[in-house]
């Protein structure tokens, strides 16, 4: 059972993040880490591996200055290896743009079962790569999957609703977007920080997984402007003169929200 | 000492376990008076927070002691002195002697549970008339067959409500002093064991620590750590993983006091200004912070003593001396912190109340700081003749 994992390397969340005002895009000139949304999808991988008895766990990123910090604690968990596409051209890369460039590595992995990823990252949130992957591969995908299952050649998604869960089958090759929190990723401990050191990455270039128009050249978006979100209004006081229950419920029908 | 991309990839393993499995419950811990170790430390195991010097052979990780270094310091982080104390037992002061001597089939059953966090630890030397004079202890192991016998008290043992087993230091000839001793591992269910008292103190209260009697307690010969009668020479080099560790620790929690207590006083305002504005205040940080920097370096140096193989003579000296000035600054730092704070670090609200209760103890547990000077006399060749 071999699987790819996609992992995107972010700004750590918890140092203040800034923005480049000529670009209007995250600065990401600090050190990068894993984003956390990914280590469900390392965990859940290095689960199914395991059931199934064996077999590789892939991780694929791109990221800028061939940032390696996020793949190591990938690595460090358990993975046995990476490909990185790291290249100054894809520097202000669109979701389409970044999914070519993770499409064309993961075509490069051999035998891929599964292919994973989270349903959106921490910092850009437009949880549209995973499906782009799979366009630009040709291959079925399911979403917001929160346990998944492989049967032979067959994958069992329970694939989260807001009623509860879908039960969702689908043939493998497949790529499957992994909800956060649906597993608990492990710590890299001191051993799995050792072996990381001597696995392989493979770093790659653009050209090599066949992306020739990326960076802001590539992207068919542009980020016009980025304003400061509205100040919070004043809220709607609901004076309980016995009726306040109602009140609330048609105040919460009025948003839709029940 | 250099730490490598390595140690800092493991800093982060430490300190996010801490982060999500032990801050986030330290008050309710502290409240009960216990921390569920047996839900807990299964969590660290995985982690390979347990038996991070131990061989792999028997579970453990097979890291150097510097390593041990960065998850003492980030344990100095734990928002309640008294998990970070539970959990240096389990990993240097129940088991490091285990380790180092003790059979393949003991640390089968004993070592790889307590690396996997499987299995609690505790480790039970002090007597209610033995505490600073370990060679005045009285428990006794008396050979049946091949079988111990073991009956007496021990005192304010970590753990000691919730362990699986202990490392149990006890008399087993009529050699006296510090001859005739034994380390023998003592599984908590045996017969005649019990916990006659769960202790009340005044810090480290997320920390279970118990009063054990034995009575007739039967345990197979071949439970013995080492060598029978060598348990006091076993257990003195035993204590300077203990000694160590808890200036490790000490030295992460003193270094973020005062890194808080700094923050706070930035935004605390007397007489129009910030309170660090007052030079008298500042300066008495910046010493502070010297202090703390002086031991975290001479822990390092400890430290590297001890990944070159240096003599236990050279390690009991330089382990004294760290733990004796850590308990010493501990109690000055957690001083300055709560004056600093004026009344609200007065409040059980605040952690420098805690801190000033958890720190203490640093100078009394592990052997009082008169018994490291005591120590270091000896080892100089002065006083006692
Ligand atoms: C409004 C907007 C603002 C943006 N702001 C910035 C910005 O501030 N700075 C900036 O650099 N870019 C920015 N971008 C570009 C954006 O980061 C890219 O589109 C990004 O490369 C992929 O989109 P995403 O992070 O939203 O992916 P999502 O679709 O949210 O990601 C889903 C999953 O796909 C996988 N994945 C996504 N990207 C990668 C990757 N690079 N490597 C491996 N796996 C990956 C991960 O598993 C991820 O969790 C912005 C885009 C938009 C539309
Ligand atoms: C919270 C807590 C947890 C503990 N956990 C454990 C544990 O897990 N396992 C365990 O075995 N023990 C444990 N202990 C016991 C601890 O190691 C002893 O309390 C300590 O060694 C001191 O012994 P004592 O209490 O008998 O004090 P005593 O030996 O009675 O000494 C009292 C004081 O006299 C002074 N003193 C003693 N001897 C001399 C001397 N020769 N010269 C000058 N001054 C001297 C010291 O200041 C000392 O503090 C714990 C104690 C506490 C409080």
């Amino acid at each position: 059972m071999n699987i790819v994992v996609c992992v995107k390397q972010i700004p750590d969340p918890a140092e203040p993040g800034a923005l480049d005002p000529n670009t209007k895009t995250l600065k990401r000139d600090t050190k990068l880490i894993l984003d956390e949304s990914d280590a469900y999808g390392v965990e859940m991988a290095l689960q199914l591996a395991d059931a199934a008895g064996g077999g590789e766990v892939t991780l694929v990123s791109m990221a800028p200055n061939n940032e390696t910090a996020g793949l190591r604690t990938a690595l460090a968990m358990g993975a046995a290896k990476a490909i990185l596409v790291s290249d100054p051209s894809l520097q202000g890369s669109d979701a389409l743009t970044t999914s070519k460039v993770l499409a064309g590595a993961i075509k490069r992995v051999e035998g891929a079962d599964l292919i994973l990823t989270a349903t959106e990252s921490s910092d850009g949130y437009t949880g549209t790569v995973p499906e782009q992957v799979a366009e630009l591969l040709g291959l079925p995908s399911v979403t917001f999957a929160k346990s998944i299952a492989v049967e032979g050649s067959t994958v069992k998604v329970e694939r989260q609703t807001e009623a509860g869960y879908d039960d969702v089958e689908c043939p493998t090759p497949c790529v499957v977007s992994v909800t956060a929190g649906v597993v608990e990723p492990r710590y890299p401990s001191f051993k799995g920080i050792m072996a990381a050191k001597s696995k392989p990455v493979d770093e790659l270039s653009a050209a090599d997984v066949g992306v020739t128009a990326g960076g802001w050249a590539g992207a068919g978006q542009e980020i016009v402007a980025v304003e400061q979100a509205p100040a919070r209004e004043a809220g709607e006081v609901v004076e309980d003169d016995g009726t306040g229950a109602e009140k609330i419920v048609a105040f919460l029908e009025n948003l839709r929200v029940i | 000492m250099i730490f490598t991309d390595e140690h800092e990839q493991f800093r982060a393993t430490v300190r996010e376990v801490i982060d999500r499995h032990i801050n986030p419950f330290a008050d309710d811990w502290e409240a009960a008076g216990m921390f569920p170790a047996h839900e807990l430390f299964p969590k660290l195991g995985a982690a390979g927070i347990f038996g991070l010097e131990y061989d792999p052979a028997d579970g453990g990780q097979g890291a150097d002691h510097s390593f041990t270094v960065v998850y003492g310091e980030e344990f100095g982080r734990c928002a309640t002195g008294g998990v970070a104390m539970a959990v240096s037992v389990q990993t240097d002061m129940a088991t490091p002697s285990l380790a180092r001597f003790g059979s393949p089939e003991l640390k089968e059953r004993f070592l790889r549970p307590a690396i996997a966090g499987t299995a609690v630890a505790a480790i039970a030397v002090t007597e209610p008339d033995a505490g600073s004079d370990v060679a005045g202890l009285r428990t006794r192991a008396v050979r049946d067959g091949d079988e111990w016998v073991i009956n007496g008290t021990k005192l304010y043992i970590t753990n000691g409500v919730q362990a699986d087993w202990l490392c149990l230091l006890a008399r087993t000839s009529d050699a006296g002093g510090h001859r005739g001793m034994s380390q023998i591992v003592v599984p908590t269910d045996t017969p005649g064991l019990e916990v006659s008292r769960k202790l009340d103190k005044l810090g480290q209260r997320s920390s279970d620590t118990a009063e054990l009697s034995f009575v007739d307690v039967r345990v197979p010969i071949e439970h013995t750590i080492g060598t029978i009668d060598r348990g006091f020479q076993q257990q003195m080099e035993q204590f300077q993983n203990e000694r160590l560790i808890a200036a490790y620790m000490a030295t992460g929690q003193m270094a973020l006091a005062v890194e808080r207590t700094a923050a706070y006083a930035r935004e605390r305002h007397t007489f129009g200004r910030p309170l660090l504005d007052n030079q008298y205040l500042a300066f008495r940080l910046a010493e502070l912070s010297a202090e703390v920097d002086l031991l975290r370096h001479y822990t390092y140096a400890c430290a590297e003593q001890i990944v070159h193989g240096a003599d236990l003579i050279t390690v009991t000296r330089m382990a004294s001396i760290a733990k004796l000035k850590a308990g010493r600054l501990q109690r000055e730092v957690a001083d300055a912190c709560m004056q600093i704070h004026g009344g609200i670090g007065y409040m059980e609200e605040t952690w420098t109340a805690r801190y000033f209760r958890d720190g203490r103890l640093l100078s009394i547990g592990g052997g009082a700081d008169e018994i490291m000077l005591r120590i270091i006399a000896d080892l100089s060749g002065w006083g006692r003749s």
